[in-house]
């Protein structure tokens, strides 16, 4: 695989949220406006470029029986980074995004990819990966926060975009309009590979 | 009084995965059949409390006294590690019958976010011990509420006439958004 088709596979093909659907916890909880959707994406970009870089370089140094809770911890470390420089640099973002921050910890997306791919690639192509899967992530994020900004708050990233007389769908930034954006999303991107495929 | 209003906010109200939207990987992955459902439920109800009397102990005693707040997260991943492979190994000796109804699920619990995310709240939120147990065992009762019904919607769900772009994971976050607005309908519930 060159280093192109590496980068498009997590953006395209194999697309943490709409193609593989892992790590929707945080997906579904802080997609309610862009700009939450956007700063948990450049979070995760960040923490799994991180892990990916540490495990591939210490790939020969770790064996192979307790290669899960090494992952974790070096995983832990880069989500404790993370949070400490959002908490002194974006503090209404890391209020916002509150428990999942150190929740990406747990996101299944990274110990996916440290696990099937870190492991067992070298620096530059774990680089790229972990930059195209966390590409991937974040425009999934984008979208979906979009989708339920605009439906449910008339504004994207704040800015008030639909005319006056558009009453908004509150439906869409509460709990129910998360579970049913992303639902109809997958079925939309469903959809069009299908077609893309006939 | 205030316990028994904590315990039912969240239970139901702010319940773990229709409002928190913690847990949602077992909760779609492990929610095909309703007894499959009912023992990953059991099972994190389970976890999820010792892990928040083990992490609360461990937070108060150890972290807050010698100012160690900031390595929380990578201690309280360990500690739930390291916990759901003890209580594997101890269920395997002494309850057989426990760990083959559960076995399965265990290993599954560790990459939970319910469990570190329960763990972190009763931590942020300042709860006292007994405020922390309670908030813990109303939660997890929650989510094995929730996985039990939702296997029971995904059931019917399985043998409906869908478009075929809808199948699967799609039309199943749709069935959770519906109950989710249920859900919502208790929002207003004051004790």
């Amino acid at each position: 695989m060159n280093k192109l088709e590496i980068f498009k596979n997590g953006i395209g093909k194999e697309n943490p949220i709409f193609a593989q659907q892992v790590g929707m916890c945080a997906t579904l909880a802080i997609t309610t406006s862009l700009l939450n959707g956007f700063g948990m994406g450049i979070a995760v970009i960040a923490v799994l470029t991180g892990s990916n870089i540490v495990i591939s370089l210490l790939r020969k140094l770790i064996p192979d029986e307790v290669r899960i809770p090494a992952f974790v911890i070096i995983i832990a470390a880069f989500t404790t980074i993370i949070d400490l420089l959002m908490h002194a640099y974006t503090f209404p973002l890391y209020q916002a995004l509150g428990v999942f921050i150190p929740l990406i910890v747990v996101n299944c997306i990274i110990l996916a990819r440290a696990e099937s791919f870190a492991f067992k690639n070298g620096v530059v192509d774990s680089i790229i990966d972990g930059l195209g899967m966390g590409v991937g992530y974040t425009i999934a994020m984008v979208v979906l926060s979009s989708v339920r900004e605009i439906l449910g708050n008339g504004t994207i990233a704040g800015i008030n975009i639909l005319p006056e007389a558009y009453e908004p769908m509150m439906i869409m930034v509460q709990p129910p309009g998360s579970f049913i954006a992303l639902g109809l999303l997958i079925g939309l991107v469903n959809y069009l590979s299908r077609r893309k495929k006939a | 009084m205030e316990l028994i209003s904590l315990f039912i906010t969240s239970f139901i109200v702010n319940n773990i995965i229709f409002s928190q939207f913690l847990g949602i990987c077992p909760f779609l992955g492990v929610s095909k059949k309703i007894d499959t459902a009912a023992g990953m439920g059991i099972a994190v109800i389970f976890v999820i409390t010792l892990a928040s009397i083990i992490t609360f102990i461990i937070q108060k005693l150890i972290l807050d006294n010698l100012g160690l707040g900031y390595l929380q997260t990578i201690v309280f991943i360990l500690i739930i590690a390291a916990l759901v492979q003890f209580v594997e190994m101890f269920l395997k000796k002494s309850a057989p019958g426990l760990y083959q109804a559960l076995g399965i699920f265990l290993p599954l619990i560790t990459t939970n976010c319910a469990v570190l995310g329960v763990a972190i709240i009763n931590i942020t939120k300042d709860y006292s011990f007994i405020e922390s147990m309670v908030n813990s065992i109303g939660t997890s009762v929650g989510f094995l509420l929730a996985i039990v019904l939702f296997a029971g919607v995904r059931d019917k769900v399985d043998n409906a006439d869908i478009p075929d772009s809808l199948k699967g994971s799609s039309i199943s976050l749709i069935a959770a958004g519906l109950m989710s607005i249920a859900f919502l309908g208790f929002s207003g519930l004051k004790l």
